[in-house]
């Protein structure tokens, strides 16, 4: 009886280190395989999706009909003037889910077990993008249809409105690096929702979203000026009420981009670390 | 003829760091192919990180390893189509149904809907799950999640599977249910490294040991042979008649055997030292006359292994009773 090992295997050789590398058409696989988990995720966990419909819907129904006839004098025009800058915000809110599911895979061991499958790595990231890409997408639809019922109009037509939920997503979009960093960083899938509300709320209310900056005092005015959601609410009033854009959209996209650029490759060297 | 024997699992001085924690300080161990390797050894004692090392999760910072020939650090990809892994938390989708884990498994495995699909189906037949493959498995019991996350490592038909205390914190009947089902995977030709804290899971399921404690191997060898290194074994004795129990003893004593007896289990042992105590035993007994009722021999148990080598017991003292009763 004699022993021989398997190690190296015969078929390959040093030279050749991990030589199946994962095809188009694989990688095309697993992504829709993975899309489809986090879509049934979704669909299994609908409170989920409620809390990113609920807030807004309960924002517009509250701004509108509480605050508006005082701010804007009726509450037809503080709708046209608010809910186009709240729409702009949905793109946000829920790239923010994408942290706190990522850190749900990491803490159920899920994570492990994608990593045990002769899949790429990246597969499993961009189909928590695309998912959640998605669930923004049936958010707007909702959102805007539920604003039109209450009144308002869509001045602009439907190619600018499409515009708004484009220039919505793209800024969305950088923001998941940052929810992924999060949900990399923190212990709880609890604390990263927790933090990105923190980070969330004064950005959105120290914005030109639900008032006009100039009627606040000055050091907030300042604040207010340079924050990113304040171009991104004027970007879309303005295409929504078909005004002049200005340099409102191409603020954002430079924010949008200027993020990316610091975060995105903090967060896949943090993946790759990780995984 | 020549039976060619081959190492489905090769590890060679294995090194994990944690800052300053060793949590594997120069591991050397093989599995043999068809074979279940028990990989015994309190907790923290670095089982865990060693089936993460050889499931391509962490990289080791010095040493070797292959599976199925496919080296851990340069290969993780062909790897990984050799292996599967059940950790020790069930690492499913909770919101998912039983079927669904297994269905995306399957596609992530790179079989077709119709294949993954029909294997989902099988596996869930197999494991008892099929009336509960609709639901989602944040709602199973913990038998049936683990075993959920055994048939999500079997998908792939693995050649080697990990399984990472299997059983802890399951009931004996469940316990048992995944026995049978590495027994029964190891029939079909896989290669199983087990690692466990339950002497008499080591027992049940392995064709050898690997004990490891504070990151080092510190035993290896067969069942059998690990047990004779403990001393040998033992001659139990059973007199038809209780009361002669230290009679019986003297006259062994007197002819150089000595033994010893308990009056409480009605037993007089005698530790099997050569080959021909055991004869001399008969001899002396037989030639004085004693009525026997019963004799039997005995290996030391691996409770008893464990802690000839550690110097201590491998279940914390807490945790015993709850240990399933042979």
């Amino acid at each position: 009886m004699s022993t021989a090992t398997l190690s190296p295997a015969p078929a390959t050789t040093a030279a050749d280190a991990d030589d199946t590398r994962i095809g188009l058409r694989a990688n095309l696989r697993h992504l829709g395989a993975l899309t489809r988990r986090n879509l049934m995720r979704i669909k299994a966990d609908p409170e989920s999706m409620l809390d990113a419909l609920l807030i807004p819907v309960i924002m517009i129904v509250l701004f509108v009909y509480v605050f508006g006839g005082a701010m804007a004098g009726n509450q037809h025009e503080y709708m046209q003037y608010m809910v186009p800058g709240l729409l702009g915000t949905t793109g946000l809110n829920l790239a923010m889910a994408l942290g706190t599911g990522l850190n749900t895979d990491f803490q159920t061991g899920v994570m492990d077990r994608f990593r045990t499958l002769p899949i790429g790595r990246s597969a499993v990231l961009l189909s928590k993008m695309i998912a959640e890409t998605l669930r923004a997408i049936v958010a707007f639809a909702v959102l805007i249809g539920f604003s039109m019922v209450l009144g308002m109009d869509i001045v602009g037509g439907p190619l600018k409105l499409l515009a708004a939920v484009g220039l919505s997503l793209v800024f969305g979009s950088s923001l998941m690096w940052v929810s992924m960093l999060l949900g990399m960083s923190l212990r709880s899938a609890q604390a990263v929702q927790g933090m990105s509300m923190l980070v969330m709320m004064p950005l959105q209310f120290g914005s030109s979203i639900f008032a006009n900056p100039t009627t606040m005092p000055g050091w907030l005015q300042a604040f207010t000026k340079h924050n990113p959601l304040s171009a991104l609410a004027d970007a879309c009033r303005a295409l929504i009420n078909d005004q002049p854009v200005g340099n409102s959209a191409l603020t954002v996209l430079v924010w949008a981009a200027a993020i990316t650029v610091v975060t995105a490759p903090l967060a896949v060297a943090r993946f790759r670390k990780r995984t | 003829m020549t039976r060619i024997e081959r190492n489905a699992v090769e590890v060679h001085g294995i090194v994990k760091h944690y800052g300053e924690t060793k949590a594997l300080d120069g591991v050397d161990l093989t599995v043999r192919e068809g074979t279940v390797l028990g990989l015994l050894g309190p907790n923290g004692a670095g089982k865990t990180t060693l089936v993460r090392v050889l499931s391509t999760l962490i990289k080791p910072d010095a040493g070797t390893a292959f599976v199925g020939g496919y080296d851990v650090l340069r290969q993780p990809k062909q790897l990984r189509r050799t292996i599967g892994l059940t950790g020790q938390y069930a690492s499913v989708d909770e919101l998912l149904s039983g079927y669904e884990n297994l269905y995306l498994i399957g596609r992530l495995l790179d079989l077709s809907a119709k294949d993954a699909k029909a294997r989902a189906v099988e596996l869930l037949e197999r494991f008892s799950l099929t009336e509960a493959a609709r639901r989602p498995a944040k709602g199973y019991s913990g038998g049936m999640r683990r075993r959920l996350d055994l048939a999500a490592s079997m998908i792939g038909r693995p050649k080697v599977l990990y399984l990472d205390e299997p059983t802890t914190g399951l009931d004996p009947r469940t316990r048992n249910e995944v026995w049978d089902e590495v027994q029964r995977m190891v029939g079909e030709g896989s290669t199983v490294l087990l690692t466990t804290q339950y002497m008499e899971e080591a027992e049940q399921l392995a064709h050898a040991l690997t004990v490891i404690d504070k990151g080092r191997v510190i035993a290896n060898g067969g069942i059998e042979e690990l047990k004779k290194r403990v001393g040998g074994q033992s001659l139990q004795v059973r007199p038809a008649d209780p009361a002669q129990l230290p009679e019986m003893a003297r006259a062994l004593q007197e002819s150089g055997v000595p033994a010893t007896f308990s009056t409480e289990s009605g037993l007089l042992s005698v530790h099997l030292t050569d080959e021909r105590r055991l004869t001399a035993v008969i001899g002396v007994l037989g030639t004085r006359g004693f009525a026997v009722a019963g004799i039997d021999t005995k290996l030391p148990s691996l409770d008893e292994v464990f802690l000839t080598v550690t110097g201590k017991s491998a279940v914390p003292a807490q945790t015993r009773d709850k240990e399933p009763v042979a």
